[in-house]
């Protein structure tokens, strides 16, 4: 319990991308906040990679750590712009309001 | 040891009570702030296991870069006073229990994992070491990044610069009616164009622009 190892960050890990999942499904209510949840399973894709880089010494992962923030950093530019661009066309960006390409 | 664990479990729970938070928050400013305290969080158990070079870009990045984006967008598109309710309607609420349900089936495969992973102790023989503990992080992190990683490196830079373009070409518009100042017209004004000496009589004024 005292003894903190590779165990206890890929709980953690674990603990964080469900939670995003939970966030995808569970908030209806605008898109931004899906956003978010993508954003934090990242964050948990993150801490396994580091954990797993320091655990096993081997640099690689914190490497693609690096380059997962750089992606997500662009995602997020991206999303947003998109939201705003959608945001002004129609006024709302409420999830249930969303279904133009329902067909 | 003590202290790392209490380190541990304090950031942990932090950041774990901020995700949640950030998904069942009723304002979404509020979920932009949890967002950066979860952030926070991580990255500070990042620098305690010792990648403190990531713990840093992470704050520099999330904190500074995206999450002020987000905060940024959701105070322009006010939608923080849109509906304070959970859910937006009734039939929105048939997606909690699939969500639920799918959410916990995958917390319980990756906890399946780390536990095949643990009881597994012969996949810690990967002898594929390049963490040179004699330097610091990021002078070894550099050391690899811009040696056996300098191509995928100048991809993300590439990524980077496509994701900008696109941004500012999404949310560009051109607005009609708009003054604008037209240096190219200003400099090639002429003074025949802009001036015109007039010979004003006594008692009767002047009509200009006619």
């Amino acid at each position: 319990m005292t003894e903190i190892g590779l165990g206890h960050y890929l709980t953690l890990g674990a603990v964080i991308f469900s939670i995003g999942i939970i966030g995808i499904f569970l908030n209806r209510k605008n898109i931004i906040v899906i956003l978010m949840s993508i954003e934090l399973i990242l964050l948990a894709v993150n801490i396994n990679l580091v954990a797993f880089s320091i655990f096993l010494g081997d640099l690689t992962g914190q490497v693609f750590t690096l380059f997962i923030l750089t992606v997500a950093a662009a995602e997020a530019a991206i999303g947003l712009a998109i939201i705003v661009v959608y945001y002004r066309n129609s006024g709302t960006i409420r999830v249930e309001e969303i279904d133009q390409l329902k067909g | 040891m003590i202290a790392h664990s209490i380190f541990f479990y304090t950031f942990s729970i932090i950041a774990v009570i901020s995700a949640i938070m950030v998904t069942v928050s009723k304002n979404t400013v509020h979920s932009v702030f949890f967002l950066i305290l979860d952030f926070i969080s991580i990255s500070c158990l990042f620098i305690m296991i010792g990648a403190e070079f990531l713990g840093m870009i992470m704050l520099i990045v999330y904190v500074g870069a995206v999450a002020v984006l987000f905060l940024f967008v959701v105070m322009m598109l006010n939608v923080a006073q849109q509906k304070n309710q959970w859910f937006a309607s009734e039939a929105s609420s048939k997606h909690i229990p699939v969500g639920l349900i799918i959410s916990t089936i995958i917390f319980f495969e990756l906890i399946i994992v780390i536990g095949g992973w643990k009881y597994k102790p012969d996949l810690f023989d990967i002898n594929n070491t390049t963490n040179n503990f004699s330097v610091s992080n990021t002078h070894s992190l550099g050391q690899v990044l811009y040696t056996d990683y300098i191509h995928v490196f100048q991809l993300s830079g590439m990524i980077l610069l496509v994701a900008m373009i696109g941004a500012i070409v999404l949310t560009f518009r051109k607005r009609e009616g708009v003054k604008k100042q037209s240096y190219l017209k200003q400099i090639s004004r002429e003074r025949s164009e802009g001036v015109e000496v007039l010979d004003v009589e006594t008692n009767k004024g002047v009509k200009i622009d006619d």
